[in-house]
């Protein structure tokens, strides 16, 4: 496998140079801080720091529900094979406007870094396309943000990015970890302007 | 899709969920739900969501929740030993969700792997913070819908329609 030169708290700016019309869905940990320092942790944004597996599921039941929003689950290796049967649950309904990004850095970075599955054998694109996911991509490097960023917008939904980044922090942002005052704060807003 | 039956309990439970803008209905297959499945697949305004494990049930329904939509859960007594960990932003979050358990490993069963989950399920589910709404006998169905949806969705709790073994009848082993 070619080693990765990407860095995380790089990433996800350039594959959405613009959010508008995105609702956000992250899971827990790094790609949750990833994910709030992208959108200044907006209303826009629905994050995790538990419940472990549960983003993509979430970011299709919104993805069901408000088939005019664009929804983008932001994801890590670890929760994703947690679940990663949801991948299947995706591929049977193919939610045109669900874009899944996985930040896969081959480890459990929150807890101290201990190596995962994909470090080893495990390619969670091949999973993707082996699920039915209609759109799939792997990205290495910070040349291939760009095309990242074009197959976000461009490829048939459901579309899943994996981006395959260097062991490192995360985005160093805090963010609201109340998750009821975090579901209003999100309801509100997409409910004032739908 | 089979022709009505004359007690078709699950066409009235289904009417109940329509009726509420329900829209949709996420499963793992049970003999249980399996009309209701069939109901929810012929109907513009509910879609089926297949899944592979009971807990994706649980973050669709919060997703719907996020968007201002309703969606339920239908599961068999077994796959609620899959959810607890998800039911962490059910209950931090206060999302209104509603589970659908049909039950195996109470009255009449015959198997006795059913057992373990049978007995935990109900406990389990509490022990979580949902409200149980239970369905003994085909008199208790209209009510227990009635009150597990008004809990559910205009109360905001969580809430789990239980449609017992002695309600459903047990699945015969030869």
């Amino acid at each position: 496998m070619t080693k990765p030169t990407l860095d995380r708290r790089e990433i996800l700016p350039q594959l959405f140079p613009s959010t508008d019309g995105y609702l956000f869905i992250s899971g827990l940990a790094g790609p949750a801080r990833d994910a709030a320092a992208l959108t200044g942790d907006s209303e826009k944004l629905y994050t995790m720091a538990g419940t472990m597996g549960a983003a993509v599921c979430m970011g299709l039941g919104v993805a069901l529900s408000a088939p005019e929003s664009k929804v983008a689950v932001i994801t890590g290796d670890g929760e994703l094979l947690m679940n990663v049967g949801s991948l299947a649950t995706v591929a049977s309904l193919q939610p045109e406007n669900l874009s899944i990004v996985v930040v896969d850095n081959g480890c459990h970075g929150e807890t101290g870094g201990q190596p995962g599955h994909t470090a080893l054998r495990t390619d969670l694109e091949k999973m993707a396309e082996g699920a039915g996911i209609a759109s799939t991509m792997t990205i290495t490097s910070p040349d291939e943000l760009a095309d990242g960023a074009k197959f976000l917008q461009d490829a048939t939904g459901p579309r899943i990015l994996v981006a395959r980044v260097l062991y490192g922090p995360p985005s160093d942002f805090r963010r609201n970890l109340d998750p009821a005052a975090c579901r209003l704060r999100f309801r509100n807003s997409y409910l004032a302007t739908a | 899709m089979t022709e009505p039956q004359p007690n078709d309990w699950s066409a009235q439970l289904f009417d109940k969920l329509v009726e509420a803008d329900v829209s949709l209905l996420s499963y793992v297959p049970d003999a249980g739900n399996a009309r209701l499945v069939e109901l929810a697949e012929a109907h513009n305004d509910m879609r089926p969501i297949l899944l592979t494990t009971e807990e994706e049930g649980v973050a669709i329904c919060a997703g719907a929740d996020l968007v201002g939509k309703r969606a339920v859960l239908c599961m068999q007594s077994s796959g609620v030993g899959n959810c607890p960990n998800f039911l962490s932003f059910v209950k931090g979050g206060r999302f209104p969700i509603l589970m659908v358990v049909s039950m195996r490993g109470d009255y009449g069963e015959q198997n006795p792997w059913q057992y373990p989950m049978g007995e935990a399920a109900e406990p389990i589910l509490e022990a979580m913070g949902m409200l149980i709404f239970r369905v003994d006998t085909p008199d208790d169905l209209a009510p227990a819908t009635d009150a597990a949806l008004s809990a559910t969705f205009k109360g905001g709790q969580a809430s789990v329609l239980v449609l017992s073994q002695r309600f459903l009848g047990a699945k015969q082993f030869k």
